[in-house]
């Protein structure tokens, strides 16, 4: 059995495999990268070669053109491929359309890298499969106890709710552009919601793709065009980037009540901050809850914690018998969801 | 419990006054009695718990919770109560969780030993939200910007009543307040206000603008001098006695001096000042060493005794008043108030003009430097609640003053580098229902040190949000600071958002006292400019 430290290693580049020659998540360009899901702060540019599911190629794509890397190999999930010798499979990570949590085996030890990932339903993704490991190198997002992610079929009524006391404002939430917004329209439409949704601009290509890749969103429209009468009426439902309800882009709209759909609004004090009258605790990271029932699905003897509060979970880990550390990877944004 | 704790999330989030009236009302329109009794007593400050400390959460949660995992949590979250109420084992939401009505009666019951128990297992009933709220409630620091005034609007436009009908009755209810719901909902009768010396909404005045005056006769109006104190109605009935702030707050507790010296039967509205009628008239600054306090030591009483200037009558014996014209009330006002101690209660004296001119020429040379302006009020004119735009005007004196609200607070230089020194202010405008503060200017003197400690400290507790030196303050229609603001004059600017530039601004005092709703509006400095400033600064 080979030591974890020598099957997976971090480097300034990334989550460095020696054996297999590849990176996981690389935040430099290099040779060759293996990427989780799409989000900006995974799926950079300018690699020589790109392994990932096709949604993250395709994502990728959008986001970066047709020249993202220098050549692209599509993972399908469940499917083992032999890199120099060491045994790579990709597995679904629930938590945006594409995002996979990517297992490395040789020597019989097995580490599983999950990426970004939640347990919880979302209409728009694979959920997350767990997987027996030696290591388990984890998020941790919202690891402090006391991140409880609701149900977020509850958040999306709150919302609708609120429509129904506040008829004449227009609901702009915010969501990021890549998953929430797209699994908050879904939620929407799960909950009978049938009237058109109105959408930011930067939020169309990736809803065109969700919608090509299956993902029914049901009636989409520009938010801003160049016709008056085509503008979201009051008492719409507008989807923006979180920077864009409390900017001036969101004061041209009816009497505007900002909302914003993130992990983050559990935290009174987080939404205050932000302007938000109507926070919606959706996240598309596990909770405390889910971090925790996660380790413990996963069997792993030891734990790698990365991206987020490390400290609180590598001491639960510790409490809980289990070897457990921070992985300092360089790069991760704690705000990104 | 949890529509409970649903509409203190929503109300702490909702800035504007309208939207949070609307929240109110569709909150007593839904909940049933005598949860939302409970709701608005919890709200209006109607509800105690002395058995619960907050101290005695800290203990609950550490036995429940790693005390690393906890430190890592509060230092994360800030907030005691929100971090207990998060990190809280247990599952979110269960079907058997305790109704408001039940979480009131259980706190209300408990003994402080049983109380660490009781408290426990409301929280191990509700939802995270829900929790909060309990433990909010429990301890009383719901801060949801809702003042009382707030919750009586509410309740008038959830009943289609007059907020006055509703501010009249209020010291005679008490929680869960089901016979004023049934009224509302055209159910019962009107409550009868049982309770002896309850609030009489009191009757206020505008400023007065250049315009108003060419358009009135004179010897239609009578002229009381303004004084610098605040503005109170004191009565007693049946041996209870009460003495409110405008808004109808009980404020009682801080005057026992006053209080002891109330042997009347009757209803009086005068301004609150410190000193001795027969010698001596103290400042603002001299009362507010009386204002705010829970306790009043006998130094106090004996360095800074306060008294009242009366200005009008409301009642008298079991007789009201308040129908009867102005001339009418003055006269029984006087008689009144000869028959009371002449320590603790005197006549605002009038004063005699016949053209503006020489109103003018008095209120600019005021005997008395407590004198802040004049009040001008028309003869014939009954009390009436509310500020009835006609009857009666105020016209202070120079240097020109306005209620303004702080807005900004940015950190001073040299020996005042550690404080938030300088100060901008707004003044209301936009549409009266949902106006918007804007600013029209900055000071950065006029106050002590003591004062200058405590505006840093309300800038610190009340900060929205930082760029850099500067931080933002709370300021909406329902909760913030007032300032008094002194200027030398205006002109009009376009480099201003307000359109307006103001000379020499100062801080003229601060009114910890007054609601920012009834701060001035745009239009009142508008109504100040040149062509009204040539009139006035004839001194
Ligand atoms: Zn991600
Ligand atoms: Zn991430």
């Amino acid at each position: 059995m080979i030591r974890p430290h020598d099957l997976l290693r971090s480097r300034p580049e990334g989550l460095f495999c020696p054996g297999g020659g590849f990176y996981i998540d690389p935040v430099r360009p290099v040779e060759r990268a293996l990427i989780t899901h799409g989000h900006a702060d995974h799926a950079r540019a300018g690699h020589g070669s790109v392994l990932a599911t096709r949604e993250t190629l395709d994502i990728m794509r959008i986001r970066y053109g047709e020249g993202f890397a220098g050549a692209v190999q599509e993972a399908q999930l469940g499917e083992t491929l032999n890199m120099n010798g060491v045994r790579v499979t990709f597995h679904p990570a629930g938590h945006v359309l594409g995002s996979a949590q990517i297992s490395v085996e040789t020597g019989g030890t097995r580490i599983v890298a999950s990426g970004d990932y939640k347990r919880s339903r979302d209409p728009t993704c694979a959920p997350f499969e767990p997987i027996r490991c030696d290591v388990f190198i984890t998020e941790a997002t919202f690891a402090l106890p006391v991140f409880t992610h609701p149900d977020a079929a509850g958040e999306v009524a709150r919302l609708l709710r609120s429509l129904e006391q506040f008829p004449e404002r227009t609901h702009i939430v915010g969501a990021y552009a890549l998953g929430k917004a797209q699994r908050v329209i879904a939620l929407l439409r799960e909950a009978d919601y049938d009237d058109t949704i109105y959408i930011h601009g930067a939020l169309e290509k990736l809803c065109t793709y969700y919608e090509a890749a299956g993902v029914s969103l049901g009636p989409l429209q520009a938010a801003t065009v160049e016709q008056s009468d085509a503008a979201p009426p009051a008492g719409a439902i507008i989807i923006a980037p979180p920077a864009a309800i409390d900017d001036r882009w969101s004061r041209r709209f009816s009497d505007p009540l900002a909302s914003f759909a993130s992990g983050w609004m559990r935290i009174r004090q987080r939404a205050r901050q932000r302007g938000v009258e109507l926070p919606l605790i959706i996240s598309d990271h596990a909770d405390w809850t889910e971090l925790t029932a996660t380790i413990r699905d996963t069997q792993a003897a030891e734990v790698w914690v990365t991206h987020g509060r490390e400290e609180a979970l590598v001491r639960w880990c510790e409490i809980n018998g289990l070897a457990a550390r921070p992985l300092h990877l360089a790069g991760y944004e704690d705000e990104a969801e | 419990m949890e529509r409970f704790a649903e509409l203190l999330d929503r109300l702490v989030l909702t800035p504007s006054r309208n939207g949070k009236l609307r929240l109110l009302t569709d909150y007593f329109a839904s909940v049933p009695d005598p949860d939302r009794g409970f709701g608005l007593a919890g709200l209006t400050g109607g509800l105690d718990f002395p058995a619960i400390k907050p101290a005695m959460l800290r203990t609950l949660v550490e036995e429940r919770v790693d005390p690393v995992l906890f430190a890592y949590s509060y230092d994360y979250v800030g907030d005691l109560a929100e971090t207990v109420s998060l990190i809280w084992p247990g599952e979110a939401g269960r079907a058997d969780a305790p109704a408001l009505s039940e979480v009131v009666e259980r706190l209300s019951r408990t003994s402080r030993s049983e109380a660490p128990t009781v408290m426990a297992r409301l929280l191990d009933g509700l939802s995270p939200s829900g929790r909060f709220a309990a433990i909010k409630l429990a301890t009383g620091g719901l801060r949801v910007g809702v003042s009382a005034r707030l919750a009586k609007q509410a309740l008038a436009s959830f009943g289609d009543v007059e907020v006055q009908e509703i501010e009249e009755l209020w010291h005679g209810l008490s929680p869960p307040f089901t016979a004023l719901f049934a009224w509302l909902e055209d159910k019962g009768p009107k409550p009868e206000n049982a309770a002896k010396a309850p609030f009489r909404p009191v009757m206020l005045s505008h400023a007065v603008a250049e315009a108003d005056l060419p358009a009135i006769e004179p010897a239609t109006y009578a002229a009381e001098w303004k004084w610098d104190g605040i503005r109170v109605q004191a009565t007693a009935e049946d041996g209870v006695r009460r003495l409110y702030s405008r808004t109808g707050d009980d404020i009682s507790g801080a005057f026992p001096d006053l209080m002891e010296a109330m042997d009347f039967e009757g209803t009086l509205d005068g301004e609150l000042l410190v000193g001795d009628p027969r010698e001596r008239t103290g400042t603002f600054s001299d009362l507010q060493q009386r204002l705010n306090r829970k306790t009043v030591s006998r130094a106090m009483l004996a360095n800074y005794p306060v008294f009242i200037r009366c200005y009008d009558l409301l009642a008298s014996g079991a007789r009201d008043t308040r129908a009867l014209p102005y001339t009418e009330r003055r006269e029984l006002l006087e008689s009144f108030v000869r028959e009371l101690p002449p320590d603790r209660f005197d006549l605002s004296p009038t004063v005699s003009f016949r053209s503006w001119q020489e109103l003018d020429e008095k209120r600019c040379n005021p005997p008395h430097p407590v004198i802040e302006g004049v009040m001008l009020k028309k003869k014939d004119s009954p009390y009436l609640p509310g500020r009835p735009k006609g009857p009666w005007f105020k016209w202070k004196r120079d240097p020109f003053t306005v209620d303004a609200v702080l807005m900004y607070a940015q950190r001073g230089h040299g020996k005042r580098s550690s404080f938030y020194s300088d100060y901008t202010f707004g003044v209301w405008t936009g549409p009266a229902e949902d106006p918007t503060l804007v600013p029209v200017g900055k000071a950065y003197f006029g106050f002590t040190d003591e004062e200058l400690r405590q505006i840093d400290k309300y800038v610190r507790d009340n900060t929205v949000e930082r760029f850099g030196p500067v931080r933002s303050v709370r300021a909406d229609r329902s909760h913030g600071l007032v300032i008094e603001v002194a200027f030398e004059g205006l002109a009009r600017s376009s480099r201003h958002k307000s359109g307006i530039a103001m000379r020499f601004p100062r801080i003229s005092r601060l009114r910890w006292d007054k609601p920012t709703h009834e701060a001035d509006r745009l239009e009142t400095l508008e109504a100040m400019l040149p062509t009204a400033m040539a009139a006035a600064s004839g001194k």
